[in-house]
Parts: C-alpha cells; structure tokens; sequence
C-alpha cells in the first residue's frame, strides 16, 4: 500500500497589525499623559465649630499657646508673639520661627509632666494679610523639629485659628 | 537570456520581545495614572514644609478645595470667585457623604492654598466649611527633602 505524502501543514498565522498599532497608541497616550507630580503632604488641623456648653470642673484645661502672626512689608512676616499665660515674648528677627519652635519645646517639656495630665494646644491668631507661606511656616515651627540624624521630635498636634477679625 | 529566479524568502522579524515590552510600559503608565490628579489646580504653587506627613490612605469621605492667590477657590472643576458663595456647593458635598453614610465630622477637607494668598482667605473658607459641620481639615503642601 503507497501512502500519501503529507502535504506541508500550513502556518497559522494570526495577523498582529491591528493589536500592535492600538497597544503603540495605547502606550503613546499614556506617555503624552504622563505627569511627575511633586510629592505632597499634610498638616491635620481639627475645627469643631466653638462649642456651647460650659467645660465641666473635672476637665483638666489644656495648655494653650497663643501665637500672633503680624503682617509687615509686601504682606512678609513682621513679627511673632508668643503668649502661654506665663509669659509673653515678642520675636523680630530672622529666626523668628526658630525661636518659636524652641518656645514651643520648652513649654510642651514642662507640660509634659504626667501628673498634670494636660496638652498644649496652639491657637493661632493671624493677620488677614499675611502671605499663606508664613502661616504654614509656624505651623511647622509649632509641629515638629526635625533632629541632626533626620527623624521628626513631635511637639504639638492641637492647632486652631482664632476666627478672623472682620 | 534567460533570468536566474531570485530566492524571495520573507524576511520576519521577530516580535515577541518588543510586544512584551511595550505591554510592560502599559502596565506602567497605567498603574501609575492618577485620576485624582485632576482636582489639582496645577497653577497654585503650594508652601513648602519638610514636616507634612504625606496623605495616609483615603478618608471615608474627603474633597479638595483649591484657593488660588487671588482669593478665587477652585472646587470641582468650577472657579468660584467670592468664597461666600461655595456655601451651596458645600452643602452638596456634605449631602452626597451623608447618603453615603459619613457624617460630616468624619469628612476630610483638604486645602490647597497658593502660598501667596492671604491667610485670612484660608481662614474664611474653613470657616463656611465650619458652618456646615466640617471640622477636619487637611492643609495641603509640597514636601521638602
């Protein structure tokens, strides 16, 4: 018996045109849509509308400091005033904001005590002018230091804004 | 004369390689795209700290409000030239979290101030904020390292 030769199979071939130019236009609109964006983060601040009723006598009142931020030339920082009850300071150079923070670490340090089992609070009185920049400034100088070897000293975490003066 | 046949063998290249690449940057790009990018208003240059934390995860319910230098807030899309009036499109906001079962104290605000503006814009729009119950809020800038 003489069997046949086979023929040759034939190739499968699965036309690639079409999917390579939607995955190539695909690419080309992710690329033209493409944005590095720079990195952002967050200051928390917690703003209940002031509340009506009287703190009770039990409640142990947290240390608050008050800040004052005045606006001077071109809306810059003019000066910072700091008062916590015990004392008022009124800082006018460069380092204002420097001064502040070491204020702030001083006050939270001697508050820190366990068995006066209270928080220092910052309220923030600011001039309606002041350029934003500045505020975000002492509320960084209040937040934080940020030490030699890099890591972050927390220092206060309770920011309010005293409502604007109309 | 008599022509030689020319040996018309098709060239193939081979493309596995270059669709796997190009399947790899896809998955990238695609990855990678951020939609929430676009409630970013990209001409407010933010104020700078080294001390922000960067945003942890999503708040049950959070919208950004864009103030630019010139007191305008951008919020969804739309410029909104007095702050006074955002009242009615906060209102909205807080109403499509509350259908969503977050009350309003549980919302996040978060507030992208050009670092020029005035502050006490920034105050004026927490406080309509404060006035339909909003009381947590986000002060948005860019990191510094």
């Amino acid at each position: 018996m003489k069997f046949e030769r086979r023929k040759k199979a034939d190739e499968l071939k699965i036309n690639m045109t079409a999917m390579i130019d939607i995955v190539f236009q695909l690419l080309i609109f992710f690329i033209l849509t493409f944005k590095v964006s720079a990195l952002e983060g967050d200051f928390e601040v917690k703003m209940p509308l002031a509340s009506s009723n009287p703190a009770s006598m039990d409640e142990v009142l947290p240390t608050v400091i008050h800040v004052g931020l005045t606006a001077g030339v071109e809306r810059n920082i003019a000066t910072i005033e700091i008062d916590d009850g015990m004392q008022a300071l009124t800082f006018t150079q460069a380092d204002m904001f420097q001064q502040l923070t070491n204020f702030v670490e001083t006050t939270v340090a001697r508050e820190g005590d366990p068995s006066t089992a209270s928080e220092v609070e910052v309220e923030f009185e600011i001039d309606p002018k002041l350029r934003y920049r500045f505020t975000v400034d002492a509320i960084e100088a209040v937040s934080g230091r940020v030490l030699p070897d890099g890591t972050v000293k927390k220092l206060v975490s309770k920011i309010k804004f005293r409502p604007p003066v109309e | 004369m008599k022509f030689k046949k020319c040996n018309t063998e098709i060239l193939e290249a081979d493309l596995t390689p270059m669709i796997d690449m190009t399947f790899n940057l896809i998955a990238f790009f695609m990855f990678t795209i951020n939609f929430a990018d676009a409630e970013r208003i990209e001409q407010i240059m933010l104020p700078k700290s080294s001390l922000a934390k960067p945003p942890e995860g999503l708040a049950d319910y959070q919208f950004i409000l864009n103030l630019d230098d010139d007191g305008s807030v951008w919020f969804d899309g739309q410029r909104i030239e007095k702050i006074e009036l955002i009242n009615p499109l906060l209102r909205r906001e807080v109403r499509a979290a509350e259908r969503q079962g977050v009350p309003p104290p549980r919302i996040s605000v978060i507030i992208r101030g050009h670092e020029d503006s005035q502050s006490g814009k920034v105050q004026r729009l927490i406080q309509q904020c404060q006035e339909n119950e909003l009381e947590k809020f986000l002060l948005r800038v860019k990191e510094e390292r």
